[in-house]
C-alpha cells in the first residue's frame, strides 16, 4: 500500500478549490500582461495588458481573502508573512513552500495593483501624475516583478499539493505544471472574451497562446495520470471525481483545443463557447484534484 | 541542549487498558469527544478511532483473525506523535509555530499557530489535526511542560505494563534491542523495531517494537519527507512556464514582423 495512504486530510475543501482557480487565473494573467507590457508597444497589446493586470489585481485580493477566511485562526493571518516572535519575514524559512507562497501572493498583489494603476493613468483613466507607475523604469520593473511573482504563484499552488503526503498530491510531481498550464488557458480565454472586439490585433496572439496552453495542459494531465500507481488511481479517482476528471479532460481541454484550432466550427459563438468550456474545465480540474484526495 | 529524549513503545506488553489515553487527556486538559457522549465506533474496543487534535494518544485494537475466526490474536499499540528527527510538519509550517525543543522533541506553539493545516497534510503518519476548541493544530508535546520540570510524560507514568517507556534515546534503543533479542529467542520471529534507526525520517524519537509488519498497525513502511518532491515539481512547473512564455514571445515577434511587412507593403503600394 502506498505510504501516502496513512495520512489525514487537511480539509481545505471548497475554499481551496476556488482559491486555486483564482490563483491560476490571476497569476497567469499577470504573466501574460507582463509579456505584452514588456515586449510590445502596440495599442491593442497595451489594452489587453491593462486588463491582464486588472484581473491579476482583483484575483490577488480575492485569493488573499479566501486564504484568510480558510485559516482556522484568521486573526493570525499575518503570521503567514511575519514570524510573530521576531517580526522577521517568513520567507527566511524558504524551505516551507507555504511561506514562500504567502510572500509570492503579497508581492504579486502589490505589484499588480501598482502597475494596474500606472497603466490606467497612462491611458488617461486616472490622474496623469500616477502615470510614472506605468512608464520606464518603474513600470518596467513593476511589470516584470508582477509577471514573475504571478507566474510563480500560479505554479506554486500545485507544488504546494506535491509537498504534502496525501494520496495523489504526494504521489506525483506534475501538479504545479498542470495548474500553471490550465490557469494560463483560463487567463487567455478570459482576456480573449473581454478584449476581442476592442483589441482585435491581440486576439490572434491570445488564440495561439490558448492553443499552446491547452495542448500543454493535456500533455501534462496525461503525464500526471501515467505517473500514478494503480492503487492510487483506484482509491482517489475510482469514484465520481475520476468521472469529473475524465469529463473535464474531454470537454474542458480536448474539445476547446479542437475549437481553438478550428474556430469556424462554431462561427461567432466560438469565443463565448470556448470561454465557458475552458473556465469550467479549469475549475472542475481543481475540483477533481483537490476534493478527490481530501475524500480519500 | 539536553540529551535527546523519547518514547519506546513495546507493543508486545500493551494490554489495551487506555490508561495512557486517560492520563494524556487529564494532564493536557483535552476535551472529550462528542461533548462527552458515548459513541461506539463498531471497530473492536477502539472507540477513540484515531489520533486527533483532542486525542494525542490512541490505543489501537487490531483484530488479526482468520476469515472463519477459528484462530486469531489481538495486536494492541499505543500510538502517538513520532517526534521525527526529520519532521515533515516542522518543515511545512510557514509560521514557525512548530519548533524543536531542547529535548529534541517537536512541539506546536499554540500562540503562534494560525490553523493553516500545512502540517496536517505533511505528516506522513496522520498524527496532527485541528483542535476544534482552539482552532489550532495540536498533537503530543511529549509533555514538554513536565519534561521542563524533570517529570516523566503522563502517559509513560500511567502505563501499568511499561509498554510505554520514556527516557534518553540512547538508553531506550539499547533496551529495545535487548527486548527484541529476547522475543526472537522465544520464537517470536516477526517481532521488529520500527523507527529506532535513521532509516525512517532520520529516526523516530518515539519508536516501536511491533509484532508484525508496520502496515498491520496502520504505519507506513517507508514514510517520505514531502519536501523531497519539491525540486522536481518546481522544475516541471518552471519548464511549463518557460515553454508557454517562449510561445508567447515567438508569437509577439511574429505579430510585429507581420505588422512591419504589412506597413512596408502599404508603403510600396503608395509609391
Amino acid at each position: 500500500m502506498p505510504d501516502t495512504f496513512y495520512t489525514v486530510s487537511p480539509h481545505w475543501g471548497w475554499y481551496a478549490v476556488v482559491e486555486f482557480f483564482v490563483a491560476g487565473l490571476a497569476g497567469t494573467s499577470a504573466g501574460i500582461a507582463a509579456l505584452l507590457w514588456l515586449f510590445s508597444r502596440n495599442r491593442d497589446d497595451r489594452l489587453v495588458a491593462r486588463w491582464g493586470f486588472g484581473i491579476a489585481m482583483v484575483g490577488s485580493v480575492l485569493s488573499g481573502l479566501l486564504l484568510i477566511a480558510d485559516l482556522k485562526r484568521p486573526d493570525r493571518f499575518w503570521h503567514m508573512l511575519l514570524f510573530s516572535e521576531t517580526l522577521l519575514p517568513t520567507f527566511l524559512k524558504w524551505w516551507s513552500v507555504m511561506a514562500l507562497g504567502a510572500w509570492a501572493l503579497f508581492v504579486f498583489g502589490g505589484t499588480s495593483f501598482l502597475i494596474f494603476v500606472g497603466s490606467l493613468a497612462e491611458a488617461g483613466r486616472l490622474p496623469r501624475g500616477l502615470a510614472f507607475l506605468g512608464r520606464e523604469p518603474i513600470g518596467t520593473i513593476l511589470a516584470f516583478v508582477a509577471g514573475l511573482a504571478g507566474t510563480f504563484y500560479a505554479g506554486y499552488k500545485g507544488v504546494l499539493l506535491n509537498a504534502t503526503n496525501r494520496p495523489l498530491w504526494g504521489n506525483t510531481v506534475w501538479l504545479g505544471a498542470l495548474f500553471f498550464a490550465s490557469g494560463m488557458a483560463a487567463a487567455c480565454v478570459l482576456l480573449l472574451l473581454i478584449t476581442r472586439r476592442r483589441a482585435p490585433a491581440t486576439s490572434a496572439w491570445l488564440g495561439q497562446l490558448l492553443f499552446g496552453a491547452l495542448g500543454v495542459t493535456l500533455v501534462v494531465a496525461l503525464g500526471l495520470l501515467f505517473s500514478l500507481q494503480g492503487s492510487v488511481l483506484r482509491l482517489v479517482l475510482g469514484n465520481v471525481y475520476g468521472v469529473i476528471l475524465a469529463l473535464t479532460l474531454v470537454f474542458g481541454v480536448l474539445l476547446p483545443l479542437i475549437l481553438t484550432w478550428r474556430p469556424q466550427l462554431l462561427g461567432r459563438y466560438a469565443i463565448p463557447s470556448l470561454a465557458v468550456l475552458v473556465l469550467a474545465g479549469a475549475f472542475l480540474l481543481r475540483v477533481a484534484v483537490i476534493l478527490s484526495s481530501e475524500a480519500a | 541542549m539536553a540529551e535527546p529524549m523519547g518514547f519506546f513503545t513495546d507493543t508486545s506488553v500493551c494490554i489495551g487498558c487506555k490508561a495512557c489515553e486517560v492520563a494524556c487527556k487529564a494532564w493536557n486538559q483535552l476535551p472529550a469527544r462528542n461533548g462527552g457522549k458515548v459513541q461506539l465506533s463498531g471497530m473492536s474496543y477502539d472507540n477513540t478511532v484515531s489520533l486527533s487534535g483532542i486525542q494525542w494518544r490512541h490505543v489501537k485494537f487490531i483484530e488479526d483473525f482468520t476469515p472463519d475466526r477459528s484462530t486469531g490474536r489481538w495486536l494492541m499499540m499505543s500510538d502517538v506523535c513520532k517526534h521525527c528527527v526529520r519532521a515533515a510538519c516542522l518543515e511545512a509550517c510557514p509560521t514557525g509555530a512548530i519548533i524543536r525543543t531542547e529535548f529534541d522533541t517537536v512541539v506546536i506553539q499554540q500562540d503562534v499557530c494560525n490553523g493553516c493545516r500545512a502540517c496536517v497534510s505533511a505528516c506522513p503518519f496522520g498524527v496532527i489535526e485541528i483542535n476544534p476548541e482552539t482552532n489550532t493544530a495540536m498533537k503530543c508535546t511529549l509533555c514538554y511542560d513536565r519534561l521542563q520540570a524533570g517529570l516523566v510524560p503522563a502517559c509513560a507514568q500511567a502505563c501499568p505494563t511499561q509498554s510505554i517507556q520514556f527516557g534518553p534515546l540512547s538508553e531506550l534503543r539499547q533496551r529495545a534491542q535487548q527486548r527484541l533479542e529476547q522475543l526472537h529467542a522465544q520464537g517470536v520471529t516477526q517481532a521488529r523495531l520500527y523507527g529506532h534507526d535513521e532509516s525512517i525520517l532520520g529516526g523516530l524519537n518515539s519508536f516501536y517494537l511491533l509484532l508484525d509488519e508496520p502496515e498491520k498497525y496502520g504505519l507506513p513502511s517507508n514514510p517520505q519527507l514531502p519536501s523531497t518532491r519539491v525540486p522536481a515539481a518546481a522544475a516541471l512547473s518552471t519548464a511549463t512556464a518557460v515553454v508557454l512564455g517562449l510561445l508567447g514571445l515567438v508569437g509577439l515577434r511574429k505579430q510585429r514582423m507581420d505588422q512591419l511587412a504589412a506597413a512596408a507593403k502599404q508603403g510600396n503600394d503608395g509609391e
